[in-house]
Parts: structure tokens; C-alpha cells; sequence
């Protein structure tokens, strides 16, 4: 999956990861309700073209690594309602993710 | 030719007026102009015919929720294909005669204690070359903005009541994967054929906002 023109991966399944809070403009896929959340990476998707860069005919290399991350949705929206183990699952780009 | 009003508004013998279509009928945004040009373009320059714009539409148009409950009906009835469609629901899809599709396919599967649900927050993402064209409601931002944060009060008004004591997970389709829920295979189908099992599958049921019912 790891090739010259992808960044390796920082995170396995299992780790804690935050979503960094950060509001460029442009073709971003990270949702605006999801940054500054903390999660569990559920799962490693592979290396995909950034696409904020593809948006703009660009390249989009080096391939991002993309991936799931769990999200508990009392922890995402503070009146959440449902049962406590209710999830989220997001797929996020590994520039948009710190260590927790 | 039938009238659904009353006619006594009408006792001064005037004519009577229908509303008329308008002749220009259709609405030119930014987009579909952007479109037909570019479709003139690609034309124009031979990297197209317009019948292959045409057949690709069509062929679009003919993709249907069909495709998904081939591949449901099959795991259901086939502990070893279930595995792999779990694991690799591309390869899944191409073992059976099934489009293996352009996008990473992500199967989520429904238990007693789990049951899942699909949303693209941010457009319209959806398993197109195994369910078809997304129905208006997944695209629009009602159900885009509500699924998210009160998933058990929109599945309810789909008439999907989850218990309080299972999990719900939304999966936002946010990015290159694509998702099909693998509903849970209802009571009281023991030894049905995978066609029988095929045709209790619906769209709504591999969206996750609705359960397979016993037949």
C-alpha cells in the first residue's frame, strides 16, 4: 500500500486520534462538525489522492492514507439523546488527524 | 376531458382557462450550461460521441437496487461469502457476475445488537453501480443535516423503530469509500432459494433506514 508516492501511515486500528481544527478554504471532505473530536481509528482504507489538491486539477500527490475513524456520538454532540454507544464512523485523511 | 372544480364561477360563458405550460419549461443554471458546453466541446473534438454520452446515461439509468440484493441474498445463504464480503466487498461483488464498482465498497453488516445507517454529509456519495440513482431524500439536506446527530428520530419517520438497546452507527461517506448496509435476513425464510431472498431486499433496507420484513 506504501509507495513513493504515498505518505506512510501514522495510525493503526485502535489508536486515539483527533481531528485537527483548522478552516482552510477549498475542497475539504473533513466536515466542520467532526474537527476538534477525538476518535478511535476504526480501520485503515489505503492511500488515496488528497482532494484538496485533485479538486484543483492538481495531482494530489503524495496519496493521503484514509481512515475510518469511530466517533461516540454523545462525544460529537453534547445533547445526543440515543444510546450511549451510538457511533459515528467518518473517513478522514491523515493530514486532518493528531495523536489524542 | 374531466374537471376536478367547481364550473358555477364560470356562468358568464367566458372561456375557460387552464394554466399553461410555459414554453420555456426548464430552468438553465450555471452548472447545466457548464455541462453542455463541455459535453459540446468533448464532442466537437472527437474524445466523444454524443451516443456514447447517451448510452452512458442510459446505462446509469438502468443500474438498480437489484444489483445490492443479489449480493445480500448471497451472503445470507453463504457463511463463506459473507466473510468475504465483509472483508473485500469489491471481490465479493465480481465473484457473483456483480459490477465490482469504481469505489472501495465498505459493507456494514445489521445484528441483533447493531443496526447501521448511510449518510454523505457532504454531497451525495452513494453505491451507485449496485443501488442505482440516489433517491431525492438521501440528497437533500434535511436528511443529510438530521440522520447525523438524531439518527434513532429520522429512522423512526421511515417508519424504522431501533430499540433502545441496540447500537446505531452512521457511516458519513465523507470521502473514497462507498457503503452498503447487509440488512439482517428476516424470520421465517429457512431454505428460501437467494432469488426469493432477493426480492425482500429494498434500497431503503441497504441504506439502513429500513429493516427486511418477515414475509
Amino acid at each position: 500500500m506504501v509507495t513513493s508516492d504515498a505518505v506512510p501511515a501514522r495510525f493503526s486500528p485502535g489508536d486515539r486520534v483527533a481531528v485537527r481544527v483548522a478552516y482552510p478554504i477549498g475542497h475539504v471532505r473533513t466536515p466542520y462538525y467532526i474537527r476538534g473530536k477525538q476518535g478511535v481509528v476504526e480501520r485503515l482504507c489505503g492511500t488515496y489522492g488528497n482532494p484538496e489538491e485533485l479538486a484543483y486539477a492538481r495531482s494530489g500527490l503524495p496519496r493521503q492514507p484514509l481512515y475510518r475513524v469511530r466517533f461516540r456520538q454523545d462525544e460529537v454532540w453534547p445533547a445526543y439523546s440515543g444510546n450511549r454507544d451510538d457511533t459515528v464512523d467518518i473517513e478522514i485523511f491523515q493530514h486532518w488527524l493528531e495523536p489524542a | 376531458m374531466a374537471h376536478d372544480h367547481d364550473h358555477h364561477e364560470h356562468d358568464d360563458a367566458k372561456p375557460h382557462r387552464h394554466p399553461i405550460r410555459a414554453d420555456q419549461d426548464d430552468t438553465i443554471t450555471t452548472w447545466r450550461a457548464m455541462e453542455i458546453a463541455v459535453r459540446g466541446l468533448l464532442i466537437d473534438k472527437g474524445i466523444l460521441s454524443a451516443d456514447e454520452v447517451r448510452r452512458q446515461v442510459e446505462d446509469m439509468d438502468n443500474r438498480t437496487p437489484l444489483q445490492g440484493a443479489r449480493v445480500v441474498a448471497r451472503a445470507w445463504t453463504d457463511p463463506e461469502y459473507c466473510k468475504l464480503l465483509l472483508t473485500d466487498g469489491n471481490a465479493a461483488c465480481e465473484a457473483i457476475g456483480v459490477d465490482r464498482g469504481p469505489y472501495t465498497l465498505v459493507v456494514v453488516e445489521n445484528t441483533e445488537h447493531v443496526h447501521n445507517v448511510i449518510v454523505c454529509t457532504l454531497c451525495s456519495c452513494y453505491p451507485r453501480w449496485l443501488l442505482g440513482l440516489p433517491p431525492d431524500w438521501y440528497k437533500s439536506r434535511s436528511y443529510r443535516s438530521r440522520v447525523i446527530n438524531q439518527p434513532r428520530d429520522v429512522l423512526k419517520e421511515f417508519g424504522t423503530t431501533v430499540s433502545d438497546d441496540m447500537i446505531v452507527r452512521v457511516h458519513d461517506s465523507t470521502a473514497d469509500m462507498r457503503y452498503l448496509v447487509l440488512p439482517k435476513r428476516p424470520g421465517g425464510t429457512d431454505g428460501w432459494s437467494e432469488e426469493k431472498l432477493a426480492a425482500l431486499v429494498t434500497r431503503d433496507a441497504m441504506i439502513g433506514v429500513a429493516f427486511v420484513d418477515t414475509p
